[in-house]
């Protein structure tokens, strides 16, 4: 039973402690794999981020994307048609409270409202049983395109060169002829006019989702925020205001709420779920689930969206994620962005520091 | 007969091996599912946190066998230095074992995330919603998921050392249960050491068995 070598020969010593040792080493080498610090090619939340930053700076504080915005409140009201594909309690003929978000796309909060033809709304539903659908959409038909990599490859080539302080043309050229899934988001960008208001816009999921209802049932689905409002003309009171959105918005909840229906498209079989740079077929059946009421508006720095991360993903039972590779992607990107920021909030160290507030 | 306070007990034995592999497989878990922005982050998050929710009920459960069944006492021989860090790493692997799943769920709570253990079971918040308290302890879940982690490499460096190099007993205390009578009774009889040659036939075994 006894092994040939004595048991405090130097051989054997030496064995164990390699063996000790390539234990500790496989084990430390696999963490530092699997946690991306040994996989420099992958990419992660923290570089999406970091690239955002490297293209419009840092501004401490903020989101890295959809920086400036205006915090809104007001509820949803349910028809129930959505019901029949959909568990979830939003969808039950009733009143769901909502805290909502409009913003810019870009990172500098600062940006002119004039300066993107792209308006966003984000909406946390609360339901009564404490799960939440937080939703973000988009004031386009498409996303430019379908993979987090081809993302992360846009905002490489839309750097600003350091010695123009603009993107170089040659890279963004050389970027759309290596995507051809782009073309459709720029013929619609081609002819898109930066609207005058939140209010008269239209936002729509662009990723697919899944509506599960209460016998397990998967529909995929897309959804769109459809405006009641349509008395905006566009470009009006633009000039020499860089802040218009949120002027309007005031405004016209001054004058009262501002709705929007709730338009849930159902996927035939075989349309693509897992690619955001197309669009469904006009024919496909649309519920008009219910009506969005918004009715007050705060300034984000003290109104209660600024704490919330409109993460795609926080999805109640009922909805469900689609094979759609930009959601999850989202989902990591934004609590990337949303620890960044309350670091800087928290004003702990390794963050961003402050700028002073400009208020242009 | 005598008891067996040579090896842990049962219980003790089978949720350590058992919270060694959770433990483990919810520290890789961790790192890859913020490393990554594929559909990986997804699935791992929602084995994340039901996970994490497991391992400390079954931490407080192996707290009450720990306080109510003493583990088997070191070596004598060991040097007080070494006896100290068995102490201390081990009660620091039941501090971060109860702590790293309450920081977790009070951070999802402070970011007002409703915190689900899966489609349709929800949580109630433990912390209230405060975005710098929600960074603190975003922060406070890394750094102590990387103090856990190397504590766990000293662990497992610690046992192969007591079972390769001292052999000591200690490796087997937690791989092997109470020995047949017979070799029981030639145990108590020999003093516990380096040379002991029953550790030297458990480790054999342990060989095999591995």
């Amino acid at each position: 039973m006894h092994d040939a070598a004595p048991p405090d020969s130097p051989l054997r010593r030496f064995g164990s402690w390699t063996l000790i040792a390539a234990a500790v080493v496989v084990a430390a080498g696999a963490f530092g794999y699997v946690g991306g610090w040994l996989a420099p090619q992958r990419l992660t939340p923290d570089k999406l981020v970091d690239q955002f930053q490297h293209n419009a700076g840092t501004f401490a504080g903020y989101r890295r994307n959809h920086a400036k915005g205006v915090c809104v409140a007001g509820y949803f009201d349910s028809n129930g048609q959505a019901q029949a594909y959909s568990m979830a309690q939003v969808f039950a003929v009733g009143r769901t409270p909502v805290v909502g978000r409009f913003a810019l796309p870009g990172s500098n909060p600062y940006a002119p409202d004039g300066s993107v033809p792209i308006r966003s709304m984000a909406l946390r539903f609360t339901q009564p049983n404490g799960q939440q659908w937080r939703t973000g959409m988009n004031s386009m038909p498409v996303f430019p395109v379908a993979t987090p990599q081809a993302f992360f490859a846009q905002l490489q080539a839309q750097q600003p060169d350091p010695a123009t302080g603009k993107p170089d043309p040659a890279k963004v050229a050389a970027f759309f002829a290596a995507h051809p899934e782009t073309a459709a988001f720029r013929a619609w960008a081609k002819t898109a006019k930066p609207s005058a208001s939140f209010a008269t816009e239209s936002y729509s999921s662009l990723n697919a989702f899944v509506f599960v209802d209460a016998q397990g049932k998967r529909q995929p689905v897309r959804w769109r925020m459809v405006a009641e409002a349509t008395d905006a003309s566009v470009g009006a009171g633009m000039a020499g205001d860089a802040n218009y959105l949120a002027a309007d918005l005031t405004e016209r909840l001054a004058r009262g709420p501002l709705r929007w229906h709730l338009l849930v498209t159902l996927a035939n079989p075989g349309d693509p779920t897992d690619d955001a740079t197309k669009t469904w077929p006009d024919d496909r059946r649309t519920i008009d689930a219910g009506t969005l009421v918004i009715d007050a508006a705060t300034p984000q720095q003290s109104g209660e969206c600024r704490d919330i991360n409109y993460d795609p993903l926080v999805l109640p039972e009922g909805i469900a994620a689609s094979d759609d590779p930009l959601l999850p992607a989202r989902s990591a990107a934004y609590a990337d962005s949303y620890l960044r920021r309350t670091s800087e909030e928290a004003h702990l160290p390794g963050g961003a520091a402050p700028r002073p507030e400009k208020q242009p | 007969m005598t008891s067996a306070r040579d090896t842990f007990t049962l219980p003790a034995r089978v949720l350590h091996w058992l919270m060694a592999i959770l433990i483990v497989a919810m520290l890789f878990i961790g790192v890859g599912m913020v490393a990554s922005v594929s559909a990986r982050h997804e699935w791992l998050l929602a084995i994340h946190k039901p996970l994490g929710i497991a391992i400390l009920i079954l931490a407080i459960v192996r707290l009450a066998v720990r306080l109510r069944h003493p583990p088997p006492p070191l070596p004598a021989d060991l040097p007080p230095s070494q006896k100290l860090a068995a102490l201390a790493s081990h009660w620091l692997l039941y501090f971060l074992m109860l702590a790293m799943p309450l920081i977790g769920w009070a951070m999802l709570s402070a970011g007002g995330y409703p915190v689900m253990l899966g489609d349709s079971l929800r949580l109630p918040p433990i912390f209230p919603a405060s975005a710098v308290a929600f960074a603190v302890l975003r922060h406070l879940h890394t750094w102590f998921a990387m103090l856990l982690f190397l504590t766990f490499l000293a662990h497992m460096a610690a046992a192969l050392y007591h079972g390769l190099i001292r052999r000591d007993g200690v490796l087997s205390s937690m791989l092997r249960g109470r020995r047949k009578a017979a070799s029981a009774l030639i145990g108590s009889t020999v003093s516990p050491g380096p040379a002991d040659p029953e550790d030297l036939d458990d480790l054999d075994e342990e060989e095999r068995v591995d």
